[in-house]
């Protein structure tokens, strides 16, 4: 599977400062100055050292255990945190279903979240316009086009943010572990959804606690361990170890 | 340079979208809708002139015109601002999950403000015509006015979203430093007492004076001074460079904070 470069991510570190006064008082950062105290900044490296290199068609699996960072690494990866150190780089259309409706405003009916949605999601309005129907059909809220979300149950939107998201033909996809959206209905006709993108030489980057749906999808395999990568290869290699991790 | 350019370019439709937004939820479940940004301004000017003409005693004609000037002016200077100031924090579940250039979000907040107030500036109209104002060419001078508080806004904006991040309380102290600079405008006194005593500095060197006095001379056919000219542009485009340079420095810091 010799290809293009898809996602090449190098010697990232992400470092959060975990400070346990966190100063947001101008009151007390004058104090801070004033008594010359130290601020007690706890430094947390979320993500240390990790470089990984995907290819176009490369289906990867991130495993670890609560609090490795897979989280933090497939933020990085979409753009919503810059890296403390180290570069990302990614060619094509990304699909980030990482926290679907992020950009949703609840007084807004669905049609203008679809519109503030893509646009959140880097479409233009010509695009939106010849896949509105698609989305309000996929989504099945035909019904309800016109309220306002805030009327809306849990199921329903995240199944309008899923059909928005996947509107597009991606050239990467994130996944955190969204399957779960909606019934047992959606559910099914979700995971066909992203199967068929699996179809089109998709790249996936795919976040599961659930070692057998990632042996299933993934081709790749990556281990994150308190941030840093603790193996990385194909996933035939990599399950016997995240096996072992966990037992 | 062109890097930015190109993202900006990329992007517009999502800065209409967040500028529509927020011309949309303002005025969403109100009767009269954006009729209100014309309808708010002539009531508060009603007000003032009652309380600033008729009970002080300033009895020129054009003194309605005059304060709905500064009143506009200063308003969208108010509102954009605060916007600004807060818009980090109020999008920061947004900021946290998905990816957007976050310079955005205090520049959505002041241009759907701006939009707001240049439909707002229909109201000079039936103004003038109660006062018996006939315009004159002098009315170009509206257009540095408009541009120059354009500029200024969005600087201050910048740099008080950047602040409002690490310090809440600039929120609030923002809130005063507003009352301070309403007063030190001249928005509904005569500011000539106050320019001949020693306290002239007061309006000479506050840019919103040397802005909102450019606007009236347009509309009120006086002569611009090049003071008024030039100062009002340098000090916003210095404000809106402090700002952006300071904005880009400190946005990577943002998401820990929020």
């Amino acid at each position: 599977m010799a290809g293009k470069v898809s996602v090449k991510v190098e010697n990232v570190s992400m470092k959060f400062s975990l400070s346990s006064e966190k100063v947001d008082s101008l009151k007390e950062y004058v104090i801070g100055i004033l008594t010359g105290k130290q601020m007690a900044k706890d430094e947390f490296w979320a993500l240390k050292n990790v470089s990984f290199t995907l290819e176009k068609g490369d289906r990867l699996g991130i495993l670890g255990l609560n609090g490795a960072g897979k989280s933090t690494l497939l933020k990085a990866i979409a753009g919503v945190y810059r890296p403390t150190e180290g570069k990302i780089t990614k060619k094509g259309v990304i699909a980030p279903l990482l926290e679907l409706g992020a950009g949703f405003d609840m007084q807004y009916t669905a049609r203008e979240n679809i519109y503030l949605y893509g646009a959140v999601l880097g479409y233009n309005r010509k695009f939106i316009d010849t896949k509105f129907d698609d989305i309000i059909r996929f989504a099945e809220l035909e019904k309800f086009v016109d309220v306002p979300l805030k009327n809306y149950s849990s199921g329903m939107k995240s199944r309008l943010g899923f059909a928005i998201c996947t509107a597009v033909e991606p050239d990467i996809l994130i996944l955190d572990e969204v399957l779960s959206v909606g019934d047992a209905k959606f559910r099914k006709k979700s995971e066909k959804r992203i199967i068929d993108m699996f179809a089109h030489n998709v790249t996936v980057l795919f976040v599961s606690h659930s070692l057998e749906q990632v042996c299933s999808i993934c081709n790749k395999g990556l281990i994150l361990d308190h941030g840093e990568v603790k193996a990385f290869g194909s996933i035939d290699k990599i399950a016997p170890i995240y096996e072992e991790m966990t037992s | 340079m062109m890097v930015y350019i190109k993202g900006f370019w990329k992007r517009r439709f999502l800065l209409y979208e967040l500028v529509i937004k927020g011309i949309r939820l303002k005025y969403r479940r109100s009767y009269l809708g954006i009729i209100w940004s014309l309808i708010e301004p002539i009531l508060t000017t009603i007000v003032l002139t009652i309380v600033f003409g008729t009970l002080f005693g300033n009895k020129n004609r054009d003194f309605p015109l005059y304060i709905i000037t500064g009143r506009l002016m200063f308003s969208f200077f108010q509102e954009g601002t605060k916007n600004a100031c807060k818009s980090i924090r109020a999008n920061a579940g947004m900021i946290k999950k998905v990816y957007v250039p976050k310079y955005f979000y205090p520049l959505s907040g002041i241009l759907f403000n701006f939009i707001i107030f240049a439909i707002s500036l229909i109201v000079l109209f039936p103004t003038s015509i109660y006062t018996k104002t006939v315009p004159t060419h002098r009315i170009w001078h509206l257009i540095p006015a408009i541009c120059y508080l354009l500029v200024f806004t969005i600087g201050m904006g910048m740099i008080l979203a950047t602040l409002n991040v690490f310090f809440r309380d600039i929120e609030y102290l923002w809130n005063v430093a507003l009352l301070m600079i309403m007063y030190m405008s001249a928005i509904f006194y005569y500011p000539e007492k106050l320019l001949k005593s020693g306290w002239f500095w007061i309006l000479k060197y506050n840019p919103m004076f040397c802005i909102i006095d450019l606007a009236r001379s347009g509309i009120l056919n006086y002569s611009v001074t090049w003071w008024n000219l030039l100062y009002p542009m340098i000090f916003g485009l210095v404000t809106l460079l402090i700002g952006i340079v300071f904005f880009r420095k400190k946005q990577d810091e943002f998401i820990l904070h929020i």
